[in-house]
């Protein structure tokens, strides 16, 4: 009988990797490409300005998105951690503003999963239009049986069976580890996403109205430009759909090989996130038109942004067009898709965290980090307060929680560590883009300025006037209670001692700080 | 369609998804190293 070999320790076991570019890129797009271009960008759009959005949107997508994104990388590949690690390796000190991520995207996948669920029940209800003409009555009444805002442990069962199914999938996934998990799961879901969004677009601008949809969305408003307003909107949106300042990112790239191109990969995935929003704003306003000149309304009237778009709005649109049940079957798969590449991400910036600190293996982590974070999800989220908990959950850890984790890493590396050359040279150091100068200036002083903006007049505006009619009391025991929360988090889990210390590592000896060496000693 | 919006909307196409073929061409061109060396933590 042959002998089992001893099972291998974090430090003998190879750090995992992507097998090439093309796993990380789809696996990125994945993880940009969720939900929110689905929902948010083409309702956002619309509300400002129309045409005239694309102007601070690409401005911002220059500026702010892809100079991000390629701060994540650097900080990911040349440290090659997850979040705590990483920004250890940068300093000590900052290794808390990593465990700060990693709470948010435990926070983010409690909530973010049971939109899925909810996507996965309605892929079911699609085949008979099971909503009838009630859609509106049927999402918050028969299916979410939604309670006053509080926190309840009434379970909706129609809920939580797509919701354990989902997590366990989600595990499940995770658990195969990076290569036989998340690259092979991207390289199924990220095609199938395109192709069935492509042919729900296809279906959507041959309705009619469409027209008058496309017109509402894209003919430009030109006073639009000179509100600020509308250039927070742009920042915002950007910022919020590339998965960019809460670990996923820096975790993605520090499992890419060394010599990787990290820039040029950064313009793929940050217009290839774009790519898609644009095909949505398509596809939703296409539809959005259809619904409004068969109830003979104006588009301005209908609803087209958010849950109501996706489960009250889109119910509206399957029943009224013909095919209306494949194309449900085909819309909710898509946001399946979408949400699950997402979730994937959200996950392993936890799980990769875990295995760094505690030596624990994918599989160990995936099990124990997972499924902690699935408990304490299906306890919260398959009750009948799920609906206002998530909607106060989500704006806080979105517009409280990760815009002040990008200031506060932003404003570490540039002003106060002054590392941005360093990472400059670091991905300078291999093939792509060349950086220039001016990303230091974006980087260090305009990104934290626009986003410090956006911070502070979100954090008023909550404060003043609180969010969504929900009362005081549930906004800062949910809302505020979630921040302070993941604060409670981040002291306990950079407290916790490493089982092997990440000091001992050593950056890439970039070009302008190495010794001559010998013709063909260095690449 | 209005050939305003119509202009708009090409003009979306044109440039974000002809940025997306463009930097795909310039990733393919420039490549990256493929190095196989073992990575710490």
């Amino acid at each position: 009988m042959s002998e089992t070999p001893p099972a291998l320790t974090e430090r003998e076991r190879p750090r995992e990797q992507w097998s090439g570019q093309l796993g990380f890129i789809l696996a990125a797009v994945g993880s940009a490409v969720g939900l929110g271009n689905i929902w948010r960008f083409p309702g956002t759009a619309y509300d400002n300005g129309g045409g005239a959005f694309l102007i601070p949107y690409l401005v911002a997508l220059l500026t702010a998105g892809i100079p991000i994104l390629w701060l994540d990388y650097s900080v990911g590949h040349r440290f090659r951690g997850a979040a705590p690690a990483a920004f250890r390796r940068l300093t000590k000190r900052a290794e808390s503003l990593g465990w700060f991520q990693v709470a948010l995207s435990c926070a983010i996948a409690m909530y973010y999963t049971v939109i899925i669920a909810w996507a996965a029940s309605y892929m079911v209800f699609a085949v008979n239009q099971q909503w009838g003409d009630d859609t509106a009555g049927f999402f918050i009444g028969d299916y979410l049986k939604v309670a006053d805002p509080g926190i309840g442990f009434d379970v909706v069962p129609g809920v939580l069976i797509p919701l354990v199914i989902i997590w366990v999938a989600a595990i499940a996934i995770l658990a195969l580890g990076l290569k036989r998990g998340i690259e092979r799961a991207n390289l199924v879901f990220i095609p199938l996403l395109v192709v069935i969004f492509i042919a729900i677009v296809i279906r959507a601008v041959t309705l009619e109205g469409a027209a008058d949809g496309l017109n509402a969305l894209f003919t430009p408003q030109w006073d639009a430009l000179t509100d600020p307003a509308v250039w927070i909107a742009a920042y915002a949106q950007i910022f919020f759909s590339l998965s960019i300042a809460f670990g996923i990112m820096i975790t993605y790239s520090s499992y890419l090989k060394r010599r990787s191109n990290l820039t040029s990969t950064g313009l793929v995935v940050g217009l290839g996130n774009s790519s898609f929003e644009v095909l949505a704003g398509i596809g939703v306003f296409s539809a959005v038109g259809f619904m409004a000149m068969q109830q003979g309304i104006d588009v301005s009237e209908t609803s087209y942004q958010g849950v109501a778009l996706a489960f009250i709005a889109f119910p509206q649109i399957l029943s009224l067009m013909p095919g209306g049940s494949v194309f449900g079957v085909l819309f909710f798969g898509a946001l399946i898709l979408a949400g699950m590449t997402s979730l994937l991400s959200i996950l392993q910036v936890a799980s990769a965290a875990f295995q760094e600190k505690l030596a624990w293996s994918p599989r160990k982590a995936a099990i124990i980090v997972g499924g902690g974070i699935a408990v304490l999800s299906i306890g919260l989220f398959s009750t009948t307060t799920a609906l206002n908990v998530l909607d106060v959950a989500d704006k806080f850890v979105n517009e409280i929680g990760v815009v002040s984790s990008a200031v506060i890493s932003t404003l570490l590396v540039g002003l106060v560590l002054r590392r941005l050359r360093e990472l400059q040279g670091h991905l300078n150091d291999r093939p792509g883009v060349h950086v220039g100068a001016w990303w230091r200036f974006d980087v260090g002083i305009v990104v934290p300025l626009v986003l410090a903006y956006i911070l502070v007049s979100v954090g008023i505006g909550l404060v003043r006037d609180g969010y969504g009619g929900y009362p005081e009391g549930f906004l800062y025991s949910v809302g505020w209670g979630v921040i302070g929360l993941c604060v409670l988090i981040t002291v306990v889990l950079t407290l916790m001692p490493w089982r092997h210390n990440p000091d001992e590592f050593t950056p890439q000896v970039l070009p302008e700080l190495r010794q001559p060496v010998s013709k063909g000693a260095d690449r | 369609m209005t050939p305003l919006a119509i202009t708009f909307m090409i003009l979306s196409m044109v440039i974000v998804w002809g940025g997306l073929v463009v930097s795909i061409f310039r990733l393919r061109r420039d490549g990256g190293y493929e190095d196989e060396a073992p990575h710490d933590l």
